[in-house]
């Protein structure tokens, strides 16, 4: 059981220093093996800058973040990242883009191209393989990111606004399927969301950002996402009033923030 | 009611716009540019060769197309200086591309530097910004007295005109890269070196061949100058021999050879683009 965890972080960019708020604060949080965390906020709340830390993109500018206690000093492939903009290797075919991470390990050829087909399979591209990323639609590229992903074996799925860019219908299924890549990988999920649906559907917690300076404001636990991998429906789950009135609270949870400022 | 009249085929005609777009299989384009531009060739063909016939001016200065071609045969049989057309030919190609392998081995380094590092572009940039707005030739002399007149300086002075557009464009190539791409990268593990190789070069590819194609243009120009001095064979050799001896025919079957050679290097440039980064033009 791994735990990433985040203490007291507070984020600064060298250019404002001292002056405007910093762009996270205080911020404690901790992603259990297992888990699903989803944070969400409004646009300026310091959500990708928070997958950033966690991925080690960037440092801290006081505070802590460590895994199982041990401080994170920059990237590794313990922790995987899915981009919004997807981020796969143009110039590489699905297939070897899946197989990238397992290549800069110095996997042997055919060991990692046979990995990556059976990873390929696992996300529903069997025959994805041998295609272009351009010749891709914008579902697929994320499913082919997935993959990518999960070829680092990691322990932490990292995801920023990975549904982002898909359309409605195309983003339904995904969300279903992401609940499923993190049901059987077993690994624990940070994801990224401006969707308060997205967010209760997957989460096993939802963490709320508020802005000006990023700090959390709420956390909700919910079990959708469990309800359904054990069978119930998406269509069910969004219509029950469970869900309803917690998609309301949180609404008003941000809707809330908005108020503050405007005050 | 002549509006509702109006409005509906104009919506009609909106998908037909969009069928007839660059995606489409069948472009319904009203005459291929390529036949336009074959037009204006054999328009100009045909002026030439009335101004020629009717003497409006002197052979000397312009012989007929049927002398040049007459000229070309000649050159390719008998040759021109102790040497045949392809000889000739065969001589500038060996310079041009050995000075671009020399400019691409040097020169895509010197990019990534550049590009990659502050340490690099403080110690390298000076250097390319000192070399970049020099003309080839006044460069000529000062690489004879170092190397010599034989072949590696003419292959340095073409190699050195070669140098800044593949610099700046491998330069140029790497800051293209995606932050995205290369924090990917990072987060499977991959080190300094391992992003260069597998992230920051290909994202500079597309550039880097732009490059080289704006290089063979440059060394092309540098080629003839570099041939003026003491070389025995070239194109340019040929050109400057042929002009002393006022052969007109000769010069202007020279300089039709380079602008073909030159169209072919671009031609082939540009294949060679769509076959190794196929991804720059979509996505």
């Amino acid at each position: 059981m791994s735990t990433l965890s985040l203490d007291n972080v507070t984020l600064r960019y060298a250019a404002d220093h001292g002056s405007s708020p910093p762009v996270l604060a205080a911020i404690d949080l901790t992603l259990e093996h297992g888990e699903f965390v989803v944070v969400i906020g409004r646009s300026g709340s310091g959500k990708t800058s928070l997958l950033s830390l966690a991925a080690g993109f960037v440092a801290p500018s006081s505070g802590r973040i460590a895994i199982d206690g041990k401080p994170v000093s920059g990237p590794g492939s313990d922790r995987a990242v899915v981009f919004q903009d997807d981020a796969l290797y143009p110039w590489l075919t699905a297939l070897d883009n899946v197989a990238f991470p397992m290549r800069l390990r110095g996997v042997p050829t055919a060991e990692r191209l046979e990995k990556a087909r059976q990873l390929l399979v696992r996300v529903g591209l069997p025959d994805a393989a041998d295609r272009h990323v351009w010749e891709l639609s914008g579902g697929m590229r994320q499913r082919v990111g997935i993959a990518r992903a999960l070829a680092s074996d990691p322990t932490f799925l990292l995801m920023d606004e990975p549904l982002g860019a898909l359309d409605a219908l195309t983003r339904g299924r995904m969300q279903g399927f992401i609940l499923d890549v993190w049901q059987t990988s077993g690994v624990g999920a940070l994801l990224i969301t401006h969707s308060i649906e997205e967010a209760l559907l997957l989460a096993t917690r939802v963490i709320v950002l508020a802005p000006n300076p990023g700090r959390i404001v709420s956390e909700i636990r919910t079990t959708f996402g469990r309800d359904h991998l054990a069978g119930a429906p998406l269509s069910e789950i969004r219509s029950s009033a469970a869900f309803r009135r917690l998609h309301d609270e949180l609404t008003a949870l941000i809707h809330a923030e908005d108020e503050g400022i405007a005050a | 009611m002549s509006l509702s009249l109006e409005s509906p085929p104009s919506v009609l005609h909106a998908p037909r716009d969009i069928a007839g777009g660059p995606e489409n299989k069948r472009p319904r384009s009203p005459m291929p540019l390529a036949w336009i531009s074959l037009a204006t060739i054999v328009a100009l063909l045909f002026l030439w060769s009335l101004a020629a016939s009717y003497g409006l001016v002197s052979p000397l200065f312009l012989p007929s197309p049927l002398a040049v071609y007459r000229a070309l045969q000649g050159l390719a049989v008998t040759g021109f200086v102790d040497a045949t057309l392809a000889q000739h030919a065969i001589a500038s190609l060996v310079r041009i591309f050995g000075a671009l392998a020399v400019a691409i081995a040097l020169g895509v380094p010197v990019g990534l530097a550049i590009g990659t590092s502050r340490l690099g572009k403080g110690i390298l940039d000076p250097i390319v910004e000192f070399l970049r707005p020099l003309p080839p030739l006044a460069y000529l002399p000062l690489v004879i007295i170092w190397l010599g007149i034989g072949e590696a300086s003419k292959i340095a002075v073409i190699a050195l005109a070669m140098l800044p557009p593949i610099i700046l464009s491998t330069a140029t190539g790497v800051r293209s890269a995606s932050r995205d791409h290369v924090n990917a990268a990072r987060a499977f593990g991959a080190s300094r070196l391992q992003v260069l190789r597998h992230v920051i070069l290909p994202s500079a590819l597309p550039s880097i061949l732009t490059g080289t194609r704006i290089a063979l243009g440059a060394g092309w120009s540098t080629l003839v100058a570099a041939e003026l001095v003491a070389a025995t064979r070239g194109l340019g050799f040929m050109i400057q021999s042929a002009a002393q001896f006022l052969v007109t025919d000769v010069v202007i079957a020279g300089i039709i050879v380079i602008a073909a050679v030159a169209f072919v290097f671009e031609m082939t440039a540009r294949l060679l683009e769509r076959w190794l980064v196929p991804w720059s033009t979509r996505r």
